[in-house]
């Protein structure tokens, strides 16, 4: 059985946090233990802040939209913004030396540290990731799987 | 919840007491304003106590980064004080834990600027 809903929201802070409580929320509906709800509720505000900041670049007009879905298996949730589009291959690498000091680029690490698989799509305008989190998954397999 | 911050001087050491969550927005401005002004107050020698920080995004991990380069620029130190386990792991996994001066006891970290 599948449980989906969806938001759409403005270019601010406040929407950050919204989207960080649904989350959170959401990932104690599904059966998460307190840190993974932790973990995936700030997956998706450092995804809500790069929707706001990078891509929709805090324009009024634009919005960000979030889905949360709930399988049988795992919480699926989908961030999408209005912004030119994002190429996460060409993200400098912040535990590099050089980029070990800098004061930004490390929301879509983090992201990719607290989920099970992340993945990009260039929606044209914008860009939707999907972040998944298997329920009952542990860090090993998350591991092996990689 | 909003981010506070109070100071205290203890042996020459400015400890900052902070509480809440360091995040993009009123916690980052909270901690770059804060360090600001104590540099500008020639307060070189810094202890964030970060004991009831509950939470630290992306942003708020930058602007510790900043705090650091900030005041080792300036010919000071800035030291963490009692991490909590999230904000421990945070650090671990940015590699930063062992950039930072990291101590569990306050009476040890005050000596440790001497």
């Amino acid at each position: 059985m599948t449980n989906r809903v969806s938001y759409a929201l403005d270019s601010t802070l406040d929407s950050v946090n919204h989207a960080e409580s649904k989350a959170s929320e959401a990932a104690a509906r599904a059966g998460f233990s307190e840190d993974e709800q932790y973990n995936i509720a700030m997956a998706v505000r450092e995804a809500a802040i790069n929707a706001v900041l990078h891509g929709n670049a805090r324009d009024p007009q634009k919005k960000f939209f979030v889905a949360y879905e709930t399988t049988e298996d795992a919480l699926v949730i989908t961030i999408t913004d209005q912004g030119p589009g994002l190429d996460p291959g060409a993200l400098p690498d912040p535990l590099a030396p050089e980029n070990l000091m800098k004061s930004s680029g490390r929301g879509i690490f983090l992201i990719r540290a607290f989920m099970d698989e992340v993945r990009f799509r260039n929606v044209r305008p914008g860009t939707e990731i999907t972040l998944i989190k298997h329920v009952g998954r542990k860090a090993a397999d998350k591991e092996e799987s990689q | 919840m909003t981010m506070k911050a109070s100071n205290r001087q203890v042996s020459g050491v400015t400890v900052v007491d902070l509480s809440g969550r360091i995040t993009l927005g009123e916690g980052s401005t909270v901690l770059r304003e804060t360090v600001k002004d104590l540099l500008s107050k020639g307060q070189r020698k810094i202890l964030l106590n970060l004991a009831d920080v509950t939470y630290i995004d992306s942003s708020g991990i930058g602007e510790l980064v900043s705090a650091f380069t900030s005041v080792r620029n300036q010919g000071g130190d800035l030291k963490l004080l009692k991490l909590t386990k999230k904000v421990h792991d945070l650090l671990q996994i940015t590699k930063l834990y062992t950039v930072f001066d990291v101590k569990d006891d306050e009476a040890g970290a005050i000596q440790s600027f001497k």
